[in-house]
């Protein structure tokens, strides 16, 4: 299985938010609905505050529960890979996989109805393009890649790199790393 | 201290600020669910264990329920579906992985096995209804051949049942990303839950004193149980992880509160608890038909507080500023 991964520099990123622009554009995503989105994260007290930006999305985790818990298939993997995708024709629209997925990064498609998700841009990734969130960061903070290669940028920076990824305690595996 | 803002739009409808993808129509489908799992047992059980004159209207009569019951839940169930036209798409795969295809599947066996339990009782039961069956050939034929089988038939209802009035519950522990519902006793608490309800809805039905009485007393049992399963759910979030602490919170003072305490555990459970316990012993009789009402209350009640309770519990919970009507006062702005 092929396994792509996200990068994220938390110390470059300033949270513009264009990530979000550019998946809305990219992607068609109706109005009021988001596959992505930016958290800023502060932490300590007045005047010691550290601020983290972070844009968030589906963590196309190893251990997808949204595809296990699906009842339809609907939702699936992407060919031999992790991308987490949804078949809206498979779709019955009965949100078990919101409910199952702990980082609440799903979202009904309106007015359709179907399951819809961030697919990490799997139509890009096909054509050996990055994910349209990382062509467009400003800053050049998000990194797009394979980890089955060891000289591929994402392996080399979290091999260089302080990192964490989000909530790892949910045992789902998630695949987008921050690198703090 | 950690705050962790949102700081792009997000408002993604039922998902933000907190997750409400499931309301009264699934509730309503868990409760009842439950409640034909457990007309189905009954009804079963008067039978196997040779009951038809002490329980006549359980042998006879009760089973006739559990489709109705059921057709009710799977409405409201099919209410809630966003993508309703592909509801087919239920019998198109199974995923051994996903408690709800199989509770797609338990519920089409669970059809044809509720119509031959009713058909193997229908001519003592419902004479009027067995006249117009036995109408036709093949009819009378059938359900001459449920009767000759009745044990059998009776016999094989109670798995399928269990399994109908069991997955519920499972179904909703399966989501480890929901703190609240991840405990592997909300599958037993569902069916006991399923259970005492149906024995409610015969004490209420039932015309015979000694029928009543029996279901009263069967009803008592189920209750007991059921405190005690529900004391060890509480008992296994309040030692679980932090997320199951903080789950936990939200019956324990949180949102919730009032809707468990008051609804489920006092008037489903101890109220009724107290009034059948008053009318065994004998004391007091004159609020015989209160206590089965109640049952029947606090088993919705139970579904609908797990529900709520269970969405709120999370993994992850941003603040945000951004507010969808600022959005709708902009296109009421500009047309």
């Amino acid at each position: 299985m092929t396994r792509f991964v996200m990068v994220i520099d938390t110390r470059t990123c300033i949270g513009c938010g264009d990530c979000v622009v550019a998946c809305k554009t990219e992607n068609n995503v109706p109005e009021g609905l988001n596959r992505d989105w930016v958290v800023e994260a502060t932490s300590g007290t007045y005047p010691d505050l550290k601020t983290e930006f972070r844009s968030e999305r589906c963590n196309h985790c190893s251990n997808p529960t949204c595809v296990t818990l699906c009842p339809t298939g609907a939702s699936h993997l992407w060919k031999d890979t992790n991308i987490v995708l949804v078949e809206p024709e498979k779709c019955t629209g009965c949100k078990a996989c919101i409910a199952a997925c702990p980082y609440d990064a799903r979202l009904v498609m309106h007015p359709e109805g179907y399951i819809d998700k961030c697919t990490f841009c799997h139509h890009r990734v096909e054509e050996g393009l990055d994910p349209a969130c990382v062509s467009s960061c400003p800053t050049g903070c998000m990194y797009f890649g394979t980890l089955d290669d060891p000289h591929s940028e994402v392996s080399q920076l979290l091999k260089t790199r302080n990192h964490k990824v989000l909530k790892p305690e949910t045992g789902n595996e998630p695949n987008v790393y921050y690198l703090i | 201290m950690t705050e962790e803002l949102l700081v792009t739009a997000r408002s993604n409808e039922l998902i933000d600020p907190g997750l409400h993808i499931w309301t009264w129509e699934v509730a309503m489908y868990l409760f009842m669910g439950g409640l034909t799992a457990g007309v189905m047992i009954f009804a079963a059980l008067a039978i196997a264990r040779g009951k038809e004159e002490l329980a006549p209207f359980a042998a006879t009569r009760l089973a006739l329920f559990a489709p109705v019951l059921l057709s009710i839940g799977m409405t409201t169930l099919f209410l809630d579906l966003e993508h309703k036209l592909y509801v087919y798409r239920f019998y198109t795969a199974f995923t051994l992985t996903s408690p709800m295809s199989w509770g797609a599947w338990i519920l089409i066996v669970v059809y044809p096995i509720s119509v031959l339990q009713i058909l193997s009782t229908i001519r003592a039961g419902y004479p009027a209804l067995a006249s117009l069956v036995d109408r036709v050939a093949i009819g009378r034929s059938l359900v001459d051949w449920c009767e000759r089988y009745r044990m059998q038939i009776a016999l094989s209802v109670i798995p399928f049942a269990v399994a109908l009035g069991i997955y519920t519950g499972i179904l909703l522990s399966a989501f480890g990303a929901r703190p609240f519902w991840n405990s592997g006793v909300l599958g037993i608490l569902f069916l006991v839950s399923g259970m005492s309800t149906a024995a409610a809805l015969v004490v209420l039905v039932a015309r015979q004193h000694a029928e009543k009485d029996l279901f009263t007393r069967i009803d008592l049992i189920l209750i007991l149980a059921e405190i005690g399963l529900v004391a060890l759910m509480l008992i296994s979030l309040a030692s679980g992880s932090g997320q199951h602490i903080n789950a936990l919170q939200s019956v324990m003072g949180g949102a919730y509160t009032l809707e468990f305490w008051l609804f489920f555990v006092s008037i489903g459970l101890l109220i009724p608890l107290l009034l059948e316990t008053l009318e065994i012993s004998g004391v007091s009789k004159s609020l015989a038909m209160l206590a089965p009402v109640l049952v029947l209350v606090g088993g919705y009640a139970l579904r609908q507080v797990v529900l709520d309770a269970g969405q709120e519990s999370t993994w992850t919970h941003y603040e945000t500023q951004y507010s969808s009507e600022l959005l709708e006062r902009l296109h009421e702005e500009n047309p």
